[in-house]
């Protein structure tokens, strides 16, 4: 069996699962969050309408909330949610709330691994479809909807048909000015949206060895983007050492075995791959960035769970050192513990210094939600995850997708630029 | 839930690839919690430009008023797990949309709220995208028909059961668990038998 299969096996009792296998499974660890927590807010009021009683939860302690689509409140129905959300919490004895602006905040699949919500082995699921990105860790990470979010914090379990896994083999260590996000751009662009319907991706090789934990969160993140049931990869020292780092010491890693099956393997060489654009309005529709080096901008933005991690920032900050932006710049950290890492690396300094604005921790306009949000014909260079038509505001405004190098280097020039030509 | 048994509508053809739950319900609506009345919201963008519905978007065409099954293209339901899109469509009125594929989370969103997702071929979709009339869906045959066509869709059993008792209450389904989890693993079993 691979990783998935083996974890989905532990989880259900079982010795051995196959794909198409429909099992449930125990689960480890439950988010939800200030759109997805009134979600199921909405479904337990629905249920007790019916006269069931719904008095507990099945574990709070393995329950978490965050406060992150629409905060610092964007508006008074968001600030009411906020207040639902916390009273809710507060009711069903979920201590794990990351309150904003009480201490640790941020967008939810960033908490999940700075602050190691997650372990390798478990099964986690979120009412969101990114949850897939904590899979990097070395756990089975799934989106679901609220429904299913509120039967699985009444039950601890859910059912799941085992999925096929596809198997992505990094050959070499990434060029200078390649990021994972170019890497996973190219494969959405190569499989298409659908393309992993209901299906792992598992990412390996020596290129993923060799890449660091933050960029192998960007590929599982992204896995979303081809329609994948969960990306994973099999967790290593450096996930130990990150996870350590964070406090984490206990857990029961899981690998695959050396006879694991996957669908299909796909190959790419690290050598060959370049700064790639998804143009407006799907992450499928790339080319690589030189090709639209004539493309004009509004302006960038460097934020959400997929582009404003800690070394996201340290790459953007490589190429805004010592510049001025030519466009609107807006730098929103993923979490307060990365915004203050910046800060305290003279980051946030240099994005001040260029021009950028920088701004809290939240989804922001990376949804379209606030913070941002873009108007009737205005273009975007982002690095975000979805560009589908108004993810980030209006139906005709226009999101190109790129690594934060990219998304940097555009910024200072003002029209599509790789960052390797950029003098 | 209503049990879903056999519906018969005219169809609202949608002619796009990739809807993301975002153009299903746009994310301005996600702050409101009611599980309904999701229905007005449904497609807005689309549907409407400065709260004036727009005479080019089929929904606002009056030959599908009172549809009852959606026709789009691959892939929809895509993006974001947001459960307000199976409710915005059901609250519309719609209780089987018919595609190629469908997101994953979108799918089961879908039987939670009582909308049948029917996955088909390229073939029979451009067949009911040329085809004006009326279609019955029969979920206890799994059929598809009306005077040009009759196709037969493949539904997992368990989520036939579902529908056809109307068991998208969590309550009910909890006393299914088992059962659900027998049943679909023997008839996978007898499929492979007979292939």
């Amino acid at each position: 069996m691979n990783i998935t299969e083996k974890i989905l096996a532990k989880a259900s009792g079982k010795n051995n699962v196959t794909p198409d296998d429909v099992i449930f499974a125990n689960v480890d660890k439950a988010m939800v969050h200030d759109v997805s927590g009134p979600g199921v807010i909405a479904v337990f009021e629905k249920l007790k309408k019916t006269g069931m009683k719904i008095e507990k939860l099945w574990d709070p302690e393995k329950v978490w909330v965050t406060e992150d689509h629409f905060v610092p409140a964007a508006d008074k129905i968001s600030a009411q949610n906020v207040i639902l959300l916390t009273q809710f919490a507060k009711d069903y004895g979920i201590r794990k709330h990351f309150k904003y602006g009480m201490g640790q905040y941020g967008i939810c699949h960033t908490l999940s691994h700075e602050e190691a919500m997650v372990l390798p082995g478990e099964v986690y699921v979120g009412g969101d479809s990114h949850t897939n990105t904590t899979g990097a860790l070395g756990a089975f990470a799934a989106g679901l909807g609220h429904t299913d979010m509120a039967y699985v914090l009444l039950n601890g379990k859910i059912w799941f048909k085992v999925p096929e896994t596809m198997f992505f083999k990094l050959n070499g260590k990434l060029p200078d000015y390649v990021m994972a996000k170019d890497l996973i751009l190219k494969i959405i662009g190569d499989i298409g949206t659908d393309g992993a319907a209901y299906k792992t991706m598992q990412f390996g090789g020596n290129g993923i060895s060799e890449m660091s934990v933050e960029e192998r969160l960007t590929l599982t993140n992204m896995t979303t983007e081809a329609g994948a049931k969960s990306g994973i990869i099999e967790p290593d020292q450096k996930i130990r050492d990150y996870l350590a780092q964070r406090g984490a010491t206990n857990y029961n890693e899981v690998h695959g075995d050396p006879d694991a099956q996957y669908s299909k393997v796909y190959e790419y060489d690290a050598s060959e791959l370049e700064p790639i654009v998804a143009k407006p309005f799907s992450p499928e529709n790339v080319t690589v960035a030189r090709e639209l080096s004539s493309t004009p901008l509004d302006k960038a933005y460097i934020g959400s769970c997929t582009g404003a991690k800690l070394e996201d920032l340290r790459a953007a900050a490589k190429i805004l050192k010592g510049r001025t932006v030519k466009i609107r710049t807006e730098v929103l950290p993923a979490a307060i513990s990365i915004f203050r890492k910046a800060m305290d690396e003279g980051i946030v300094k240099i994005f001040m210094d260029a021009g950028a604005m920088v701004g809290p921790p939240t989804c922001g306009a990376c949804c379209g939600a606030h913070m941002g949000v873009l108007a009737k014909d205005e273009v975007c260079i982002s690095t975000t995850n979805r560009n589908f038509p108004g993810r980030m505001g209006h139906v005709e405004s226009k999101t190109y997708l790129a690594s934060p190098l990219v998304a940097a280097a555009s910024a200072i020039t003002g029209k599509i630029t790789d960052p390797r030509d950029l003098k | 839930m209503e049990p879903f048994t056999t519906i018969k509508s005219i169809v609202t053809p949608l002619d796009k690839v990739n809807v993301d739950t975002d153009q299903i319900i746009p994310k301005q609506f996600l702050k409101l919690i009611q599980k309904t009345g999701f229905g007005q919201y449904l497609f807005y963008d689309w549907r409407y430009e400065g709260g004036v519905p727009r005479k080019d978007f089929v929904l606002n065409d009056l030959r599908y008023k009172n549809s009852k099954i959606l026709l789009v293209r691959d892939n929809f339901g895509c993006g974001s797990s947001r459960e307000h899109a199976a409710w915005a469509l059901s609250d519309f009125g719609f209780r089987a949309i018919i595609s190629t594929s469908f997101a994953d989370i979108f799918y089961n969103n879908c039987f939670k709220n009582g909308i049948l997702p029917i996955k088909v071929n390229e073939q029979v979709l451009c067949k009911l995208f040329e085809n004006e009339s009326e279609i019955e869906i029969n979920l206890g045959k799994q059929t598809i028909k009306n005077e040009n066509i009759d196709v037969s869709f493949y539904i997992e059993p368990h989520w036939k059961k579902v529908l056809l008792e109307g068991l998208d209450d969590i309550a009910l389904t909890l006393k299914h668990d088992d059962e659900i989890l027998k049943y679909e693993n023997a008839q996978r079993n007898s499929r492979i038998r007979v292939s």
